[in-house]
Formats: structure tokens, C-alpha cells, sequence
């Protein structure tokens, strides 16, 4: 049977690893493709990676940085950051990249759904969604790291992304992304009421047990976390880890319904 | 050598970074003269099929590689797309397929129900697969060994023989086919850590 991934999602800042809270503060780690290598030992069910400075810097992916992301990886891999063109998205998948992320030019220029999803088919297109709470306890979508809100109904703008040609949608939560207090499952749900595409959450896992509760209540679903995945211990020291096969069977046969 | 056919469509590098590593030698094709001294072939592909397929004809090998797999019984992998263009036709695209393998590609019925939901497309993620019959792509790939998938539709064999494995999403259908010297595989054996590197070796040890 299908199982739910357990995604291990890289933050790139000006080509360097980096963690942030509330899309805030970025912490250098290190080097990414050491990180993928370690992440290839660990045979990570998927790895995402988002370069967090294309867009906000106008820049655009940098190609190179995807090639060698594309090459060194044995797992999937998603890559998300600054793109706006189908000819540039074409040019990542010719990198060897089997998914691409779009966010702020999903929200607007929603055709460039359609149009990627023609030319790539939907598989491969993903639309990340970064949410923040509002002060009425309804969602509000963001652009730009968090720092453009965006005018429209989410949840409306979500009904309507599979008929657009997505494949999948990233959900990720700014209020919780670092604090590894666990999944926002209320946003999850609102979602999964409207949209019954693949759908991955971040933003918030602080344990395997997080990860755990996601599975239970959701079923097959993505979850996908940083920290936990380049954080150890309380002080948090940088160290790349990932649960063996043994411990993702035993977190499944724990929480997931058969 | 391996030949990896490189059309514009499907993930090379990874294919090579795998090759690469168990020493098998391979190269790029991308012209009919490349095809030289290649005795064996990998189709990637991911994407839209009709897509694939257009990319795949305007590569001018077209007629080449039909002749090796056809007449001279050069092994070929298809991967993902690539093995459903192996196929007579596809519900995903209007162009016919390559037609190594008497089979058809159709859609997953996303109005089926696994338990309440609907079944989420594409299928994306790790899966069982549940070996059918005996083939030497999969030697040492017991039962349930698992891959990576990520498509929305998938590969109906029109002769039972041809059927190696299947995986169950929604219903059970076939992950690997394979007639004579065309194998095709549904899942992603170059994004499926070892299990993944084991298949690409027992390609790589045919005769």
C-alpha cells in the first residue's frame, strides 16, 4: 500500500542551508549538498528543497545550484523558488528535477498552472501556500517570505487549483514554521475540505510524534519538516538526521489506520 | 553500454549518477549517430504523454530505436512515462504510442473511494510492489519491496504474460511490464534509493 511521505524540506539562502522562525532570523547550517548526501544515506522518502532568496532578490533559480541538487539526490526531489516561466521550469526539469514549486506565481498568474500542467503534466506541479492567522481566526495567504499578504479567499483560491492543473499543495504555516510545536491540523482540514489533491503540510513539527498525529488524523498525506530533520537536541546543534526504516515502520504501524 | 535516451524529457543526470556508481558503462544519446556501440537502452520520461511522445519524435531517433528494439532485440527500459509510451495509446494524450508492448494507459478513477475519500491523483509516493511472475529485472527484489510513484495514470497489459508486478492504488495494476526484450517500469527506480539502484543493476546484468 501507498504510504504517507515523510518529506525533508532544505531552506537555501544566497546558495548556503539555512533554518529560519516565522520565516525569520536564517541560521547558516552548512553547506546543502552535504546535507542531501547525508539525506541519501538516510534514504529520505522525498526531499524539498526552496530557495528562499530567488524571488524576494528577482533573481530567479539559480540552475546551477538545482543541477547539482538534481544529480547528487537518489530520492525525489522538489524544488521551489523564483519561478515564473514555463521555460524556466522546463529548463529545472531538464535538470533532473521531478517536481516543481510555485507559490507567488501561482497566486498571480494562476494560468501558469494550466500551462506548466499542460506541457509537464500535473504530477509535477506543486503550489506552496504559506498561511498566517488572521486577528478573526480565519487564514490569510503570503508572498515574498511572508511579507505580502495576498487579497484573496484561500480556501476559495484552493477549490479551484486542481481544475488549474495542480498536483499537489504545500501547506505551511509562518506562525509555526520553527517553533516545532506541532502541524496547524485546523488549516489542514479546512483544506482537506475543499481539495482532495495530494497535499503535504510544514510548519511546526517539533518531534516524530507530531509527524505521527498528522498521520493519524490525515491519513496518506506528505509531512514535511525541517528543524527536526537539522536540529538535535534542545540547544539545537546542527546535525542532519532522519528516522531509519525500522523507525518509520514502527511510527506507521503506531499511528497510521489500516 | 547503456544507452540513456535523452529527448528533453525525464531526469538523465539521475539515471547516470546511479550508473555512475555501480560501474556500468553508459552514455547520452541524443542523435541517431550517438546510437553507436549501444547495446542496451533506458526511456526516461515524465510529464504529459502526448508531450513525450512529440519531444521523442522531432529527436530524429525515432525510427533507429524501433529497429534496435524491434528487429535487433536491443533491452530497453521505459520509465514512467517512458513505459507507458511503450504502450498502443494513451487516455492522457491523442498521439499513438510506440507499441512495443500490446497494452494501453489509462486514467485512475479519482471517483473511487478509499475508505471516505476520494482517491487523492496523482499517485504520488512509496509503494508496495507484488511480484506476479518470475523476471530477471527483479532478482533480489522479494515481495514488497517499495518505490517511488508519481503519476495519474497507468499501464493496462493486454496479454497476461507481459504482467511482472503490480502495486495496488485504489485497485491493483501493473508496475512492471515486460515482452521479450522491452521492460517498462511505472515507479521511479532512479529516486528509489537501493531498491531502485538493484533494478537498474539487474538491467544493467541482462544478456
Amino acid at each position: 500500500m501507498l504510504k504517507p511521505r515523510i518529506i525533508a524540506s532544505l531552506l537555501i539562502k544566497d546558495g548556503g542551508l539555512v533554518k529560519t522562525i516565522n520565516f525569520k532570523e536564517p541560521r547558516y547550517l552548512g553547506d546543502p549538498m552535504n546535507a542531501v548526501r547525508i539525506f541519501n544515506e538516510k534514504e529520505v522518502d522525498e526531499l524539498s528543497v526552496f530557495d528562499i532568496s530567488a524571488t524576494v532578490k528577482g533573481n530567479g533559480p539559480n540552475f546551477k545550484m538545482i543541477e547539482n541538487f538534481a544529480s547528487e539526490c537518489r530520492m525525489p526531489l522538489c524544488y521551489g523558488g523564483g519561478i515564473k516561466s514555463v521555460a524556466e521550469a522546463q529548463q529545472i526539469f531538464s535538470l533532473g528535477v521531478e517536481k516543481i514549486a510555485i507559490s507567488s506565481s501561482a497566486i498571480y498568474n494562476p494560468t501558469l498552472i494550466t500551462e506548466l500542467s499542460n506541457k509537464v503534466g500535473a504530477q509535477s506541479v506543486v503550489v506552496v501556500l504559506d498561511f498566517k492567522k488572521n486577528f478573526l481566526g480565519g487564514y490569510n495567504i503570503y508572498t515574498h517570505n511572508g511579507t505580502k499578504s495576498v487579497n484573496k479567499n484561500p480556501f476559495e483560491f484552493i477549490k479551484g487549483l486542481q481544475l488549474l492543473g495542480a498536483g499537489e499543495i504545500v501547506l505551511n504555516n509562518i506562525d509555526r514554521d520553527g517553533m516545532m510545536n506541532g502541524y496547524d491540523f485546523s488549516l489542514v482540514e479546512k483544506v482537506r475540505n475543499v481539495a482532495t489533491l495530494p497535499m503535504t503540510v510544514i510548519g511546526g513539527a517539533g518531534n516524530m510524534a507530531d509527524i505521527g498525529k498528522l498521520i493519524k488524523q490525515f491519513g496518506i498525506i506528505g509531512s514535511a519538516a525541517a528543524s527536526i530533520f537539522v536540529y538535535k537536541g534542545k540547544l539545537k546543534g546542527v546535525l542532519i538526521n532522519y528516522p531509519s526504516s525500522e523507525e518509520k515502520t514502527m511510527l506507521l504501524k503506531e499511528y497510521l489506520k489500516f | 553500454m547503456i544507452g540513456i535516451i535523452d529527448y528533453g524529457v525525464g531526469n538523465i543526470n539521475a539515471f547516470i549518477n546511479i550508473l555512475k556508481q555501480i560501474g556500468v558503462p553508459y552514455k547520452k544519446v541524443s542523435n541517431e549517430s550517438e546510437l553507436v556501440n549501444v547495446q542496451k537502452l533506458i526511456l526516461p520520461g515524465v510529464g504529459h504523454f502526448d508531450y513525450a511522445m512529440k519531444r521523442f519524435q522531432d529527436s530524429g531517433m525515432i525510427d533507429k530505436i524501433n529497429k534496435m528494439v524491434l528487429q535487433q532485440n536491443t533491452p530497453v527500459l521505459g520509465v514512467c512515462v517512458g513505459m507507458q509510451m511503450m504502450a498502443n495509446n494513451s487516455d492522457e494524450g491523442i498521439l499513438p504510442g510506440l507499441g512495443w508492448i500490446n497494452a494501453e494507459v489509462k486514467k485512475f478513477d479519482s471517483t473511487q473511494l478509499i475508505g471516505n475519500e476520494p482517491l487523492p491523483l496523482p499517485h504520488m509516493g512509496w509503494n508496495d510492489i507484488t511480484l506476479e511472475k518470475f523476471s530477471p529485472i527483479l532478482t533480489g527484489l522479494e515481495n514488497n519491496s517499495h518505490f517511488y510513484f508519481l503519476h495519474s495514470f497507468y499501464f493496462v497489459c493486454h496479454e497476461d504474460s507481459d504482467r511482472i508486478a503490480s502495486a495496488n492504488y485504489g485497485s491493483n495494476f501493473t508496475c512492471v511490464a515486460n515482452h521479450k526484450n522491452v521492460f517498462g517500469v511505472q515507479f521511479h527506480p532512479e529516486k528509489s534509493h537501493n531498491y531502485g539502484i538493484k533494478l537498474l543493476k539487474n538491467f544493467s546484468e541482462l544478456c
